[in-house]
């Protein structure tokens, strides 16, 4: 069959990045243009992600040659149903947060909104050129686009923000620098660069120590990005400092899709047979992940700031995202990929919250928050939704990614991690069940706010709609997760599993 | 013994080097001094890159007449690879610095201690 050629596939890439060369020309004559600008591309490149989910499901596989040179000379965009899936879960997420962005950067960055919208445009080519390409050094440069564009958005924020976002950077370099170094020793040992052709040439070469030794760098590096357990000092900061907008696009999509490079370079590149087993690599993976997912809780149960919290909560979470690969079986995989989506969907609705939250009353503090409910109702409402997906109450998503995830400890005869996971949940459970319980049950304080006690305040519709459908996203894909698995995910799935 | 340290003498400074940047970005409390750190790692990587792309006896990868095979020529890829990253390392100086610059507005000092001192 011939692979089909679509222009999608780099159009996905194509607009957003131009737009953000346009954002600071327009914006020098009209300061509103970086928003709607940042929206239409990243509406435009949604629908070239579903136009390539699409196709890939119903045609196959899609290869896209630069320039016309062929692989693996030239570099190539292929997308598959697993990224074809991470790109329209990032592309989605995009949208909404984008959406809902209007309200707060107004209110948090005034003078900088132009050139946040043209960075913000960057990070969102860098997350989506991650996505689709298909060559090893093509993915460093777009990581390398994304974490730039991360570091500068993160320093705007408030007090403490450039100090977390040099910590951010330093660390940040590290973690590429060490993907750059698994790419060289690789190519020392193939001559290739190119994803496919590397999946060929590497299992004549796996006695070799060299690929060892770029299993290690690569391992390395992903979990510096994505912020996996010991590796994580950099998250809380980063999350907790930068502007509202900022983290409610870091949070649900950053470390999603340098979880994505982790599963590719892990199934992909190399064999699974390899890769998870042949060298204890998976067992490393299920334990880091096992103690990220209780140490992650355990502090944010600790936190006293909403979105601090929610940091630390993104770190366990990435445990369970890192103990479904590290299982090596289907379902683990399945429910990992699941909880791409499933806790994309959790983090960008509570951290609009929080965006919401900063909006209204400036602070993040959740002993200020009694009584809020009453204000803003339809956004409280749209926490709780969240917090109980969080906690992994049956009808929202957040219970069928630990479904599969405990199903596929399981089936690995892994009794711990199905214990981990259960007192991972209790322990969300506290943390959530806290704030849930301030905010709903503690009388207002008397004569605190200004605005009074039963003063409706909500959220502007441009922020509102977004959470909304967010909210009902959690609840929507709980409902059809056994669609998206036997529809998506089980093709997503190496050929070996 | 020697020999082999010898024959390979530039992949022995490249890990030398990483190492010594790497020390600097983890062990050093002044931020100026993480960030030089940081540079040396970066450069390290480059050199291993320009390494592997090297031959004895290699000449420029422009074809020339009389010499019709590759084997002749020193390997392009890895180092067209590190203008990329060159370029990429320079950016990442760049935000460095202007994040730097910020900080050092706001806190007087780019002793992490004291900054941090500062903060609470």
């Amino acid at each position: 069959m011939n692979a089909p050629q679509i222009p999608a596939a780099i159009l996905i890439i194509l607009i957003p990045l131009m737009s953000s060369y346009a954002i600071p020309l327009l914006g020098w004559r009209w300061r509103g243009a970086g928003y709607y600008l940042a929206l239409s591309a990243i509406g435009a490149s949604l629908v070239c992600s579903l136009i390539l989910l699409y196709t890939v499901l119903t045609v196959g596989t899609i290869h896209y040659h630069l320039g016309g040179w062929l692989p693996p000379w030239g570099i190539e965009y292929v997308i598959d149903p697993l990224n074809g899936f991470v790109g329209v879960v990032v592309c989605c997420l995009s949208f909404l947060v984008t959406v809902s962005s209007r309200a707060s950067v107004e209110k948090e960055l005034p003078d900088k909104k132009v050139r946040f919208y043209t960075i913000y445009l960057l990070l969102f080519t860098g997350l989506m050129g991650i996505t689709v390409t298909g060559d090893v050094f093509n993915l460093y440069v777009f990581l390398e686009i994304a974490s730039l564009a991360a570091y500068a958005l993160i320093a705007i924020g408030e007090d403490g923000a450039p100090l977390a976002a040099f910590n951010y950077i330093i660390m940040g370099t590290i973690g590429a620098c060490f993907y750059l170094l698994g790419v060289g020793y690789l190519y020392i040992m193939t001559g290739s660069l190119n994803i496919a052709d590397l999946a060929k040439l590497l299992p004549a070469l796996y006695p070799s120590k060299v690929v060892l030794v770029a299993l290690a760098f690569f391992l390395i590096g992903t979990a510096i990005k994505m912020g996996l357990f010991p590796l994580h000092v950099w998250l809380p900061d980063a999350y907790t400092f930068a502007p509202s907008a900022v983290s409610s696009f870091i949070a649900p999509l950053m470390t999603k899709v340098m979880a994505y490079i982790l599963i590719r370079v892990m199934i992909t590149v190399f064999e699974p047979s390899y890769s998870l087993k042949a060298v204890p690599v998976g067992t490393i993976l299920t334990w880091l992940a096992a103690a990220a997912i209780l140490v992650g809780s355990i502090l944010a149960i600790a936190q006293s700031d909403f979105k601090r919290m929610l940091a630390y909560s993104s770190v366990s979470q990435i445990g369970y995202i890192v103990l479904g690969v590290g299982l090596a079986n289907a379902t683990g995989l399945v429910g990992s990929l699941l909880h791409i989506l499933n806790h994309g969907f959790m983090k960008a609705c509570l951290f609009s919250v929080a965006a919401a939250l900063m909006l209204k009353t400036g602070g993040r503090n959740i002993y200020q928050l009694p009584g809020m409910h009453r204000r803003m109702p339809f956004t409280m409402a749209a926490l709780a939704i969240a917090a109980l997906s969080m906690v992994g109450v049956p009808p929202t998503c957040g219970f069928f990614s630990k479904w599969y995830l405990i199903l596929g400890a399981i089936e690995a005869g892994q009794w711990i991690f199905v214990g981990v996971i259960l007192l991972s949940s209790l322990l969300t459970a506290v943390y959530f069940m806290r704030v849930i319980e301030i905010i709903f049950f503690r009388p207002a304080p008397s004569g605190g706010h200004a605005t009074g006690e039963g003063v409706r305040d909500e959220i502007p519709l441009s922020m509102s709609v977004p959470l909304w459908i967010l909210a009902a996203g959690i609840l929507l894909l709980g409902l059809f997760s056994e669609k998206i698995v036997s529809g998506i995910l089980r093709l997503a799935l190496p050929a070996g599993y | 013994m020697i020999d082999s340290l010898m024959s390979k003498y530039n992949y022995w400074i490249y890990i030398v080097l990483m190492m010594i940047g790497f020390y600097a970005m983890i062990g050093k409390k002044n931020l100026v001094k993480k960030l030089i750190g940081m540079n040396i790692f970066q450069t390290a990587i480059i050199l291993y890159y320009i390494s592997i792309g090297v031959k004895k006896g290699g000449t420029v990868p422009v074809l020339m007449e009389g010499l019709p095979h590759a084997a002749a020529y020193v390997n392009p890829l890895p180092h067209v690879l590190m203008l990329t990253a060159i370029v990429v390392s320079v950016s990442t100086t760049g935000v460095a610095l202007a994040v730097l610059l910020l900080i050092y507005r706001r806190y007087k000092t780019l002793e992490e201690d004291e900054i941090l001192k500062s903060m609470r």
